[in-house]
């Protein structure tokens, strides 16, 4: 299955609102606007009080599944404010044909925007073949909140091949950029470099402008070595966690998240 | 029966570098890669790793990581400074800006930097090079080890991938010695784990040297979660015997 589905959202003329100026699904891509459901995350952003919009993404079929090829872009004009969630858990399936499955998301935030996206874990089930990429750019000022787990798959399963690719750009220079490669094929991936045998893995990239040039003394969010604050080379913190199941690292995501939101209103340097 | 004149036979010039290569992948070279363990100390308290095969499964994946990411990088430095159409340092430093992208966890940046900085005091010295007084000029805090290492193999006269294989060697090799001190394993089966390594290490060698000439934002980008959080850990530890 291919598809391509788009979403822009603009500031509104009187800069009042955040309006959604294009949104094309393409099945199994179906994007819905919704309400608000639930606190926001990153209370400084103050999301509540902020023009923006939501928007939630579905997934109109089961995968993705090996040979399909889903294309997501998604652009947030100048000042304007987005949360994306998506509905559920994405389930990444091998194909009839053993062929390789690939989900490619584009990103664009303008000056001063902002970008929540809080994705459901995907889970690598066993004999996927599959590849993500994710490629964000953010223009001067703007704010990011991305969150990524990955559960290496389902209950009492060996997991599947899987790749996933996260480059962050401000400007044209390059903030953050990892690949998680994990599964059959790969060397040592279950190994204690890389996940000691954990089923569950994730990270939480907070990207705001106001933390430029601050020295961050980030605290350990807690005191057994599965979750880090990471300050990164540049305006930006990166929480990473790994557990044994999702519920525990989502858990561990939102403490790391919560310890991060602890010290900044202090200052932090 | 009259034995042929003796002729003075030259090296090729790949033959040529390999002693360059010797000396740089030597764990004997001054560039204090021995006081650090490339994690393996904060793996063996926190994951319990004891044995051989817990220490060839923790190289398996560091190699698949870091080695790969590091051979690439090394490549990418020693081309931009070999190659005629190459960049000169002007590479170097968008090299170590998307390295820097590469490391998420401050403890490594800072110790990729500290062992950086160390190896260009070493390689100006063994291998003057007009190019690592520029480069040492253009990065005062010290250029990203790949980087560096990158730019003294070829001033010590080796190609890309003779500085991929070096970075991916040395990689391994730091933590493997370090096994020795941390655990008292027996050195002879901790090289036997090296030597089966072996392959994998010359493939990522030969992978690193084709992206010789990749865009730096298309170079490799492999992590490992666990040894950043450890690296994060083991540095607010007041007791330890490596420095990383």
């Amino acid at each position: 299955m291919r598809a391509a589905a788009h979403l822009t959202v603009a500031l509104a003329g009187d800069g009042a609102r955040t309006r959604i100026t294009a949104l094309r699904s393409d099945p199994p891509l179906i994007l819905r606007p919704t309400n608000p459901a639930g606190p926001e995350p990153v209370a400084r952003w103050n999301l509540r009080e902020t023009p923006v919009v939501r928007v939630s993404l579905a997934a109109g079929a089961a995968g993705p599944v090996g040979g399909d090829d889903l294309r997501l872009s998604v652009e947030v004009g100048p000042g304007a404010a987005l949360v994306l969630r998506s509905v559920a858990a994405t389930l990444v399936l091998p194909g009839p044909h053993r062929q390789h499955s690939l989900s490619e998301t584009t990103v664009r935030v303008g000056a001063g925007g902002t970008f929540v996206w809080l994705p459901g874990p995907v889970i690598a089930a066993r004999g996927c073949h599959h590849r993500a990429i994710t490629h964000v750019t953010l223009e001067a000022g703007a704010r990011l909140l991305l969150r990524e787990e990955l559960l290496l798959g389902r209950h009492g399963e060996r997991p599947g091949a899987i790749r996933q690719r996260l480059r962050v750009c401000l400007g044209d220079r390059p903030l953050h950029d990892q690949e998680i490669a994990l599964g059959p094929g790969v060397e040592g991936w279950d190994g204690s470099a890389v996940t000691g045998g954990r089923r569950a893995l994730g990270s939480l990239l907070v990207v705001d402008p106001d933390w430029a040039g601050q020295p961050f003394g980030l605290p350990s969010p807690t005191a057994r070595a599965d979750t880090a604050l990471l300050s990164l080379s540049g305006p930006a913190v990166l929480v990473t966690a790994l557990a044994d199941d999702g519920l525990i690292l989502r858990q561990r995501l939102n403490t790391g998240l919560a310890a991060l939101e602890a010290c900044l209103p202090r200052g932090c340097a | 029966m009259t034995l042929p004149e003796t002729t003075q036979l030259s090296p090729t010039s790949e033959q040529a570098s390999l002693s360059g290569l010797l000396l740089l992948a030597s764990g004997r070279f001054p560039a204090g890669g021995h006081a650090h363990s490339g994690g393996l100390e904060a793996v063996v308290t926190v994951e319990g790793v004891r044995d051989i095969p817990g220490l060839e499964a923790f190289l398996r994946g560091r190699t698949a990581t870091t080695g790969v990411v590091t051979a690439a990088f090394a490549a990418a430095a020693c081309a931009a400074l070999t190659d005629p159409a190459g960049c000169g340092v002007a590479m170097l430093g968008e090299l170590d800006h998307e390295l820097d992208a590469r490391l998420p966890a401050p403890a490594l940046r800072t110790v990729s930097r500290r062992l950086g900085r160390q190896m260009l005091r070493a390689g100006r010295v063994v291998w003057p090079h007009a190019r690592l007084d520029e480069l040492a000029d253009a990065m005062p805090h010290g250029p990203h080890q790949p980087v560096a290492l990158g730019a003294v193999a070829a001033a010590a006269g080796l190609g890309a991938h003779g500085a991929a294989l070096a970075a991916v060697h040395e990689s391994v090799a730091g933590p493997a010695t370090a096994a020795v001190r941390l655990l008292g394993l027996d050195p002879f089966a901790v090289h036997a784990v090296l030597a089966r390594l072996g392959p994998s290490l010359d493939a990522i060698a030969v992978e690193g040297a084709a992206h010789a000439r990749t865009a730096p934002a298309g170079l490799p980008a492999r992590g490992a979660p666990l040894l950043d959080i450890l690296a994060e850990h083991h540095a607010t530890w007041e007791v330890r015997l490596f420095a990383s």
